[in-house]
């Protein structure tokens, strides 16, 4: 039997904000537990929540950016359950108004546009962490991270796969980034998912009768894989004739596996009712307006001006705009690689330089990303600064050195921070574009391959291996458009 | 006459002419406190040092001639509000050990002002009851009858004013908690309007309905401690930015012109014979000082009390939830998790908490909370909207504070209900945000003082003030009880 997977994410995201949700405490992160507290986050008797107003108004930015209906009205309310590292009792969150109503998420994957629908997005607080000792018979509780902001995204059940659960969740997360509200860094918890996930006979339309919650799912890989898992589980269910039974699971990566953690029948109420000690929260379409007005640019209008700007593919544009922190780099590289141009007065025609800077995107997205990636690292927190590696592409565009050559220089670059000409200059790599020195090499070749100059002459397509046997004797530095050209010459003459 | 039978206005006259010192003022209430209190039970805790050395304080500033109108002056605080480096154990036997880590607003707002405080006073436990025999630590007794309970749940504050062991205290009321022991023990006592007082630092009840107040010996003095503690606060976000005007210079001594509606819901059937003719004589004392009596309507008023009691068990079942062994108050082990809370919850909260943390658990539980708490809700604007409506018509509404004199202990406290329904003239106005004080209008036969409450619109507590004043002047009723 085929099926269709169902599948809805619901994404915490931690806000960056100076203080925490409702009191003064510093919302930081510290490797000594509580220090970031004070008696209203600890719920000492007595205490009340304030609103943090830069909280609010970046969920509002999130939701303008996901283009969902910002409320006109929002309230908090009391989700009540007793566990250690909720201190009062009660999570103040959002029920039946939250700040952000529906919105979408356009996501590409594998070429195709999909439009993820968002349920929600409301605005809540952060609970504290345990910390269980080895060999103790005691928890401890550690409050640093209680009250920090935590904006809850809801999707729509739109999501038909574990691709596009990543897709949806990296590209939220780039979103989170271009905003400047979150680090949304999975691995350190600012971005936690969780998943809904039921499977129907491929071509219905119905939403399936049951659905599994699935948690503790700490990184993008894990996602995909959790999902992968319950795909298969659920399908042999239903192979079987049976239901999937509605229930939350957990996902445990050493296993590979999602476990049963609790079932319908011993889920929570938890009475949510009306916070009494916080107002409604009335929102001013002036001020919505000038959050939208403020707001930064977001990876799609990125990736236009890209386009636009630098007549970069439409595929390049994408690539780059999808990590937010590789496309500020090519944009640095990009004016570092203008302000060479001025100031060795050097002048390109408008489809050379975008050449160029076409170039330039290659060895973004080609040698840079790959080196980043096998070192793990951002590229702002690289060696290679974008003045340096603007000078490279500037070389290569001027002729200075080869392509292949570049390539050398730039893995010296990103291991040492050297700057390229000075590389250039120490490994040997400067390219030969003395035409005295390649025509002699030229006719020394064509001196010693009459069976290549025969060939050569005979079909336009062969000059190749003279190409390489010139190069080969200017040990790989020749200039090859000049080779080129003088190779035919005296072909010619 | 004794010096603990002093008012704040001569107390401070006295300190300012320096007919009498801080140290001779503050030494005196705590003796007589030594005196009293081991029968009257008024406080869990006295801070005799610290009030001595804050006295010595204040009489350096009088010296300085940097005091306050406050300076100098012994006061007492219901224990559910947070002083700092002082118990507060809210009655409860969960908070025994607890000491508070900061100060409420309304204690930071008077220590400007430099007063004394003598100790913390007693109380039903988390402010649920109205006699304090729900505090953990034994009840408090009415000092006019020692036999009988001083109402509550601020019954400890309202008794220690009576008893002359403060000249003022700060009190809590939820459902009627300052006034009904205002009127119990013959002193005055104000609830003020929902969100003009902060309640940061004041141990949540239920957060809707709660607000602190002042308990005085008479209305002049609770203006003058009142404008110290109202104003808005940030840390409190429904307390709210109106002006505080000057309450004192706005006390009057006539009432003409003035209109005074009589609720015709609150004078029905069910009422204490004896203290429906005192309420009847106070109401012609507001006409001889020229006030035009009418009769009104709040048409809700009967739901009153059905709505408080969904509202305010709801919140409380939230609001005591930290009450959980993990960071402070009482900790009792157990095997797993759940056994702590059980255990914890079990040994450390009395009967009645228990009873309206259920019954909140249950009115907020998915199925029923349409049909209890949102109800609930509905009607409050309703009950709301009545008080809006009369006020259209009248300046003021006056009404017993009670409709039964201070009963004996152990009466009523075997059966919930019978108790619930001692707040039925007290719970419309918490349930509907608008003020109300309690001033003494007259004595029973056996010689239990009877209160009369009159109620102002949102934010016009400066009205409660000028009438009660005009009342009090007028009706110059010299009690104090025998101890």
């Amino acid at each position: 039997m085929k099926y269709e997977p169902i599948i809805g994410l619901e994404v915490h995201v931690q806000l960056k904000t100076k203080s925490k949700m409702f009191c003064s405490s510093k919302n930081a992160e510290s490797d000594i537990p509580n220090v970031n507290i004070c008696e209203v986050c600890t719920a000492q008797p007595g205490t009340l929540p304030v609103i943090n107003r830069e909280a609010v108004r970046k969920s509002i930015m999130v939701g303008l950016a996901l283009d969902c209906q910002i409320a006109e009205f929002a309230k908090f309310d009391r989700k009540n359950y007793f566990y250690p590292d909720l201190p009062k009792g009660y999570q103040i969150s959002q029920f039946d108004y939250p700040i952000n109503g529906k919105g979408t998420l356009t996501i590409t994957v594998n070429n195709n546009e999909r439009a993820i629908g968002i349920t929600r997005a409301h605005l809540e607080e952060d609970a504290g962490k345990l910390v269980h000792p080895e060999g103790k018979n005691y928890s401890l509780v550690d409050y640093n991270r209680t009250g920090v902001p935590l904006l809850e995204i809801v999707s729509e059940p739109d999501i038909r796969g574990s691709e596009e659960a990543r897709v949806y969740l990296q590209e939220l997360q780039n979103i989170m980034r271009y905003l400047g509200v979150s680090d949304a860094d999975m691995e350190k918890g600012h971005l936690r998912c969780d998943a809904n996930i039921s499977m129907r006979k491929q071509g219905e339309t119905k939403l399936p009768p049951y659905k599994v919650e699935v948690k503790n799912m700490n990184s993008f890989k894990a996602v995909a894989a959790a999902i992968e898992f319950e795909i298969k589980r659920q399908a042999e269910i239903l192979d079987e004739g049976k239901t999937p039974p509605q229930e939350t699971r957990g996902w445990v990566d050493d296993n590979g596996a999602t476990v049963s953690m609790r079932s319908k029948e011993e889920s929570m109420d938890y009475r949510y009712f009306p916070e009494p000690d916080l107002p409604v929260l009335h929102f001013e379409k002036t001020w919505i307006d000038e959050i939208r007005r403020e707001l930064p640019e977001l990876p799609n209008a990125r990736k236009e001006r890209f386009i636009k700007e630098y007549n970069l593919p439409e595929k390049d544009a994408r690539t780059l705009v999808s990590y937010k922190a590789l496309s500020d780099y090519f944009e640095a590289v990009v004016s570092e690689f203008d302000e060479w141009l001025a100031a060795e007065h050097i002048k390109f025609d408008a489809e050379d330089h975008a050449k160029h800077l076409k170039l330039a995107s290659n060895w973004v997205l080609g040698q840079f990303s790959s080196l980043l990636n096998q070192k793990s690292i951002n590229p702002g927190d690289s060696k290679v600064t974008p003045e340096n590696f603007a000078e490279l592409i500037k070389l290569i565009a001027t002729g200075k050195v080869s392509q292949l050559a570049a390539k050398d220089v730039f893995a010296k670059m990103f291991e040492t921070g050297e700057d390229p000409s000075n590389l250039l200059e120490s490994m040997g790599l400067a390219q030969v574009s003395d035409e005295g020195l390649i025509l002699d090499a030229v006719k020394k070749v064509i001196l010693e391959n009459p069976k290549g100059v025969e060939d050569a002459k005979a079909n336009p397509k062969a000059l190749g291996f003279l190409v390489g046997q010139v190069m080969k004797e200017l040990k790989g530095k020749g200039n090859p458009q000049i080779i080129n050209e003088l190779l035919k010459k005296e072909l010619l003459s | 006459m004794e010096l603990t039978d002093i008012t704040l206005k001569e107390a401070s006259r006295k300190l300012a002419s320096k007919g009498i010192s801080a140290r001779e003022l503050v030494a005196a209430f705590l003796n007589r406190v030594k005196q009293v209190d081991k029968s009257v039970h008024a406080f869990l805790s006295v801070y005799e040092n610290e009030a001595l050395a804050c006295a010595d304080e204040a009489d350096g500033r009088i010296l300085d001639g940097t005091s306050f109108s406050l300076t100098g002056i012994p006061y007492a605080v219901k224990d559910c509000i947070l002083v700092k480096g002082a118990k507060a154990t809210a009655g409860s036997k969960i908070l025994e050990n607890y000491i508070a880590p900061y100060d409420a607003t309304v204690i930071k707002k008077l220590k400007d002002q430099t007063p004394v405080m003598i100790g913390k006073t007693n109380m039903d436990e988390f402010a649920m009851g109205s006699s304090t025999e729900n505090s953990a630590f034994g009840p408090t007794k009415n000092p006019y009858d020692l036999d009988r309970v001083p109402g509550g749940s601020s019954g400890g504050s309202a008794a220690a004013v009576a008893a002359g062991e403060a000249i003022f205290a700060l009190g809590s009321d939820t459902g009627g908690s300052v006034r009904q022991p205002a009127a119990f023990c013959g002193v005055v006592g104000l609830k003020p309007t929902y969100g003009r007082v902060s309640r940061h630092g004041l141990m949540a009840m239920g957060s809707s309905l709660d607000q602190i107040g002042v308990f005085s010996k008479t209305v002049e003095d609770c203006a003058i401690v009142f404008g110290q503690i109202a104003g808005t606060d940030e840390r409190d976000s429904t307390s709210l930015p109106q002006p505080v005007p000057d309450y004192v210079n706005l006390l009057k001594e006539d009432l003409k012109g003035i209109k005074v509606g009589m609720p015709k819901e609150y004078f029905g059937d069910g009422m204490d014979k004896e203290v429906r003719k005192v309420i009847e004589d106070s109401i012609k004392v507001f006409e001889r000082l020229g006030a035009i009596i009418e009769e009104v309507s709040l048409p809700h008023s009967k739901y009153a009390l059905s709505v408080y009691y969904v509202i305010m068990p709801v919140e409380v079942s939230a609001n005591l939830s930290r009450y959980d062994g993990i960071r402070y108050g009482l900790s009792l082990p157990g095997q797993t998790l759940e056994e702590v809370y059980y255990n914890t919850r079990s040994e450390g909260l009395g009967s009645e908490t228990k009873r309206r943390i259920m019954i909140g658990a249950y009115a907020s539980s998915a199925g029923y909370y349409d049909a209890y708490y949102k109800k609930a809700i509905q009607v409050r604007r309703l009950i709301r909207q009545d008080f809006v409506e009369a006020f259209k018509k009248v300046d003021i509404m006056v009404t017993p504070t009670s409709p039964n004199r201070p009963w004996k202990f152990g009466e009523k406290s075997k059966d919930p209900l019978l108790m619930y329904l001692e707040d039925i003239f007290t719970v419309g106005l918490n349930v509907a945000g608008v003020p109300g004080i309690s001033v003494p209008s007259g004595v029973l036969e056996d010689g239990l003082p009877v209160g009369l409450q009159i109620i102002a619109p949102h934010f016009a507590e400066e009205r409660l003030f000028a009438s009660g004043h005009a009342f009090e002047k007028a009706l110059d009723l010299k009690i104090k009880p025998k101890l």
